[in-house]
């Protein structure tokens, strides 16, 4: 199946990336020979088959919620931003 | 033998007679660095003062009369998308060059213990997504074995490192075959193991049902060695086991006398290489003479499993790396942004290389309403029909044996313009993620150009051991 300009267009930005047209012609004929070759999974009878998201059995793994990482502190963290910090929040643009 | 290109337990051996110092041996492998680096560019980040330093320590540590364990005053490098705290980690991603990690990986802090000596960290493919280590801001990694070819990837700086004796060991990260497809282009051996066995816990994710953390080394003994001081539970990161983790080194008794060795004859169809062909199946043989029950097997579901990994994969990649968003840790946009969203689009057309933003476009679109059940659910309901299938062969044989990739190392260029064709030299090892299972890739010879061979041998869930005991097996006899 072929991806045209405009899907590219709409996954990207579901995706949030921001593409030039050269961009949009290379990744839709790219995506589409993938996706072509996805299409050999309708060979396999999967009627009745469960979905696997986890190999090795694990359910529900949980744990009292308490901090106990001493690695490292918060302030390290926000270090990490490059954007402003001011009263140990990021500062962001406007969302409008 | 020189001082770089021993193994582990060697240079163990050397340090506790005084034969040469941890000092020496660190400062060798930093020559080796300096020598060939610049050409085969394994390093991105080199921390020779904190090197130096470590060795020092121990080498005090060996004066004063104190033992020292195996890993103790050890070169090793880890793959860049490890974290090592004050460390850059760049995940070979443009937009994260410049970031400094605040902690340390679990697997890191326990290396640290054991006394590691980190000479730096290595190149991969971006967010380790490809096969050849092309796909890295820092460029690729050249084949030790042949400048022209590729390392293989995703770890492939990892596998130069260890192969080019610029160090003992490596650290790296295998979802579809990024440890064992560099190990056999390189011709080292190298260890993906059971999914949750080793914490992924400062590990960039990429697929989280598929990551695993392993390594390199340059024999399958030293694999053995790392493997008892990295692996078992870890509370930061819930899906470790709680298996108990054995001592692996003393499950290695050389004898392969009646183990049951299943060959999957789908592994040797289609485009493989001949040479590739012949000398596997010669490993294969070599096993037999030494005692081991050698019976071919099928696995139909095989030539499944790379359409349903980058269906899959992607899925999970699209969301990990939704993080990416220049907020909290990476860069920012060169430009101006008009607000939020705009700041997100700009970053991330700059953050990400063409293959991230590929498969991150792959997985958007399979989750998207109207295409996750034909494609999404589809594939997971597939990757429940390969476990199956590996449990019921595991049920016949106790190990099964094929190559780790169709072809030995490519050319440098050669599958950049033609991802599909990229993605293929993963069909012998996705299998193995996909089931979550271990394997171990072992050189096994060698084509009439001289580039090397791996064997691939997997085994079920959590028999790390049962692998490493083959490979350590045939090794031997090889050498011998």
């Amino acid at each position: 199946m072929s991806l045209s300009g405009d899907q590219v267009r709409h996954v990207a930005k579901l995706a949030r990336l921001a593409l030039s047209e050269v961009e949009v012609v290379k990744f839709s004929k790219q995506l589409s020979a993938v996706l072509d070759y996805m299409a050999i999974l309708n060979e396999v009878d999967t009627e009745g088959v469960a979905p696997t998201s986890q190999v090795t059995g694990l359910k529900n793994v949980d744990r009292v919620d308490e901090i106990k990482f001493l690695g490292c502190e918060p302030n390290d963290l926000l270090k990490c931003s490059p954007l402003p910090v001011q009263d140990d929040q990021i500062k962001v643009k406007s969302v409008f | 033998m020189s001082l770089v290109n021993q193994s582990i337990v060697q240079a163990n051996s050397g340090l506790k007679a005084k034969k040469f110092s941890a000092l020496e041996l660190t400062e060798a492998c930093l020559r080796e660095i300096e020598g060939h680096n610049s050409r085969i560019n394994a390093y991105v980040t080199v921390t020779k003062k904190d090197a130096l330093e470590s060795a020092r320590q121990v080498d005090k540590k060996i004066a004063s009369g104190e033992s020292i364990g195996m890993l103790e005053g050890i070169p090793m490098a880890i793959k860049d998308i490890i974290n090592v705290q004050g460390i850059r980690t760049t995940c070979g991603s443009p937009g994260l060059r410049d970031f400094v990690s605040p902690y340390d990986a679990t697997v890191v802090s326990k290396l640290k213990h054991a006394g590691m000596v980190l000479l730096g960290k290595t190149n991969c493919d971006e967010f380790a997504c490809g096969s050849s280590t092309e796909h890295s801001c820092f460029g690729p990694t050249r084949n030790p074995r042949d400048e022209t070819r590729v390392a293989g990837g995703s770890s492939g700086g990892s596998a130069a490192a260890v192969a080019k004796n610029m160090a003992f060991y490596a650290l790296g990260t295998d979802t579809g075959g990024s440890i064992r497809e560099p190990a056999s282009f390189c011709g080292i051996p190298g260890l993906k193991v059971t999914y949750g066995r080793v914490s992924r816990f400062g590990v960039t994710a990429m697929a989280s049902s598929w990551d695993t953390v392993g390594h390199f080394a340059r024999t399958v003994e030293d694999l053995a060695h790392v493997l008892k001081e990295i692996a078992g539970h870890d509370v930061y990161d819930s899906t470790t086991s709680q298996v108990k983790v054995p001592d692996y080194t003393a499950l290695l008794t050389g004898s392969v006398s009646g183990l049951r060795i299943g060959v999957p004859k789908e592994y040797f169809e289609g485009a493989i290489d001949p040479e590739v062909k012949e000398t596997v199946w010669r490993a294969i043989r070599q096993l037999e003479t030494m005692g081991a029950l050698v019976q071919e097997i099928s696995l139909p579901m095989t030539r499944y499993a790379v359409a349903l990994y980058y269906i899959l994969t992607p899925a999970e990649l699209s969301a990990n790396l939704a993080r990416f968003d220049g907020i909290r840790f990476g860069s920012k946009p060169t430009n101006e942004a008009d607000d939020l969203v705009d700041y997100y689009f700009k970053q991330r057309a700059q953050g990400f290389g063409d293959e991230i933003k590929r498969r991150i476009m792959i997985g958007t679109y399979v989750l998207s309403a109207g295409y996750y059940d034909a494609y999404y659910s589809k594939a997971q309901k597939v990757r429940t029909k390969i476990i199956q299938e590996f449990d019921e062969a595991f049920k016949e044989v106790d190990v099964i044996c094929s190559p780790v990739a169709p072809m030995p190392a490519f050319k440098i260029g050669e599958k950049t313009q033609d991802p599909l064709a990229m993605y293929l030299a993963d069909a012998m090892t996705i299998p193995i993620n996909t089931a979550g299972i271990p394997a171990l890739a072992v050189p096994c010879g060698e084509t009439k150009s001289g580039l090397p061979i791996g064997l691939q041998i997997m085994g079920p869930q959590f028999e790390e051991g049962r692998v490493l005991l083959v490979g350590d097996a045939l090794e031997k006899r090889i050498k011998a």
